[in-house]
């Protein structure tokens, strides 16, 4: 909850400085500086032309197809570099100088191969994303305890069995991890590659409202791409990987909320009264 | 004979000293065999080899005159690490091994219900090992160990890691179950106490010379009684031979 009175403070603060700047004394011009209101306005205004919806839609669903397709190749890849020893030195080292290579970097790249389509902006998301799923997968699974290991190959486990009934599971929270760093990874390569594209989305509105020197658009986009991410993190990943460590320990059981609490013990205080005074009748 | 060591010995890799050098071991069917020595003798390095978590550098080991070649059902470890899964329940990590040996689905319920009751954990079948104490973590693991019905029970020092209280009275437990099922079984243990109260035999090894210094017969009834004169003046003996077999 608190966050939330912070973030409606921050609001105001950010109004209040507009009005200061841009109003009363006039340092900025009205459209070089972005207002809460002005950004609220847009929303309403690319709302009502219904093209808010389709913006979003359409990153979001090129965005889940690219991170799709990268968290099977950097699994398959992750994999690989654990069961290789060769892959292991050799390929390991190359992967993660890719990795370095910032995703919009790319873009030109893939410009060239798919032209301005789709398919070239899949192409950086999966690009941006798929290596880093693959060096976090190798890791998890040499992060699983060699006891966890011991134990399954004492009591006869074959390979297949090893793989899917132990390193799977020991490894998941930090699959879990990687698959949200992967998303994330996901989502700016995404927006790297709308930026440079002209299909409609996030990325592209942001370079319309440059073009038309609506900085209040530029303003909004940003804090759409902001939220959508946070969203994603937070409504999903955060959730499933609590769970995990919840359920293994490794994070304290779930406090009940405050309500529940004050209401049981007013409750259990009512109880007590009534108790009392059926007492002192009888 | 369940097992058997003949003349093993063993280097480790990048290494031109020998761990454990000419060891000649037998151990019979339903025996309890103890193992003791300083750290560093190679106590758990023969455990990992009747495992089959290593191979020996000479000579062979053997279960029922077959040799062995790798880690398999026959034998069940007990490590010091309970090695329990957090991600199951303590029915289900009972349960582990005899899934991985395709077990009928009603044995394995007879079976974990069976030795849950033998270790006395009836109840917390649903509870996930972090809610669980140390001791009763061990005593999943001996159930986890029994219900694989292999011929012979491995122990590297499952109870080391356990406060003196518990791990008295987890010895006792044991024995109570060795009794009850009759199980071949090869314990190393630091503690010669332990070793004394649990074996028919007590293996002594030596870190000088990296083979069998001794081998003890323990005559005494059960269940013994540490503070029996027969039961101290055993303890003296082996704690002395024990620290004779340290480099000086």
């Amino acid at each position: 909850m608190s966050i939330l009175f912070f973030l409606v403070a921050l609001l105001f603060l950010w109004q209040g400085t507009y009005i200061v700047l841009v109003d009363w004394l006039g340092i900025y011009k009205c459209y070089a500086f972005p207002s809460p209101l002005g950004v609220g306005q847009k929303l309403v205004e690319l709302w009502h032309r219904g093209t808010l919806g389709q913006i979003i839609g359409n990153s979001l669903l090129r965005g889940l197809q690219g991170y799709l397709v990268a968290i099977v190749i950097g699994v398959l890849l992750g994999v690989l570099l654990y069961r290789s020893k060769y892959l292991q030195k050799n390929l390991r080292p190359l992967i993660l100088g890719v990795q370095t290579l910032p995703s919009v970097c790319w873009v030109p790249f893939s410009i060239l191969w798919f032209g301005l389509s789709e398919h070239a902006i899949l192409f950086v998301v999966i690009m941006g994303s798929s290596f880093g799923i693959a060096i976090g997968v190798d890791q998890a699974m040499q992060h699983v305890a060699p006891i966890h290991k011991k134990v399954a190959y004492t009591m006869g486990a074959n390979q297949w069995q090893l793989y899917t009934k132990v390193i799977f599971h020991a490894a998941l929270p930090e699959f879990v991890m990687v698959l949200k760093q992967g998303w994330s990874f996901a989502w700016r390569s995404l927006m790297a590659g709308e930026v440079m594209t002209t299909s409609i989305g996030l990325g592209q509105t942001l370079v319309t409202g440059r073009d038309l020197a609506d900085i209040n658009q530029v303003a909004l986009v940003m804090l759409l791409i902001i939220g959508i991410g946070v969203c994603i993190d937070q409504c999903f990943f955060t959730v499933v990987e609590n769970h995990l460590l919840r359920t293994r320990g490794l994070l304290p059981e779930k406090k009940r909320g405050r309500v529940v609490v004050y209401t049981k013990r007013v409750l259990r205080w009512g109880y007590g009264l009534v108790g009392g005074f059926a007492k002192s009748f009888s | 004979m369940a097992l058997e060591f003949r003349n093993v010995g063993k280097k480790f890799e990048n290494s031109n000293r020998y761990t454990l050098k000419d060891m000649n071991i037998t151990i019979e069917d339903g025996e309890f065999v103890c193992i003791v020595g300083e750290s560093g003798c190679g106590k758990s390095t023969l455990l990992n080899l009747a495992a089959g978590l290593e191979r020996p550098s000479e000579g062979g080991i053997y279960l029922d005159g077959k040799a062995i070649t790798g880690p398999g059902a026959d034998r069940t470890v007990m490590f010091q690490e309970h090695g329990l899964y957090p991600w199951l329940t303590v029915e289900e990590n009972v349960k582990f091994g005899m899934q991985l040996q395709k077990v009928d689905k009603k044995e394995q319920e007879e079976r974990a219900a069976k030795y849950l009751k033998m270790v006395h954990l009836q109840g917390y079948e649903k509870y996930r090992i972090h809610q669980l104490s140390g001791g009763m973590r061990q005593r999943v693991a001996l159930a986890r160990a029994l219900t694989m019905d292999s011929k012979i029970l491995l122990m590297d020092e499952p109870f080391s890691a356990l406060d003196k209280q518990t791990s008295n009275r987890l010895r006792e437990e044991l024995e109570t179950i060795w009794l009850k099922t009759k199980k071949t079984v090869l314990f190393i243990t630091h503690s010669v106490e332990e070793a004394v109260y649990l074996g028919d035999r007590v293996i002594v090894l030596s870190s000088t010379y990296k083979g069998v210094r001794d081998i003890v017969p323990i005559e005494l009834p059960r269940p013994r009684e540490v503070y029996d004169e027969a039961f101290v003046e055993y303890r003296h003996r082996l704690l002395r031979e024990v620290k004779s077999g340290m480099p000086a």
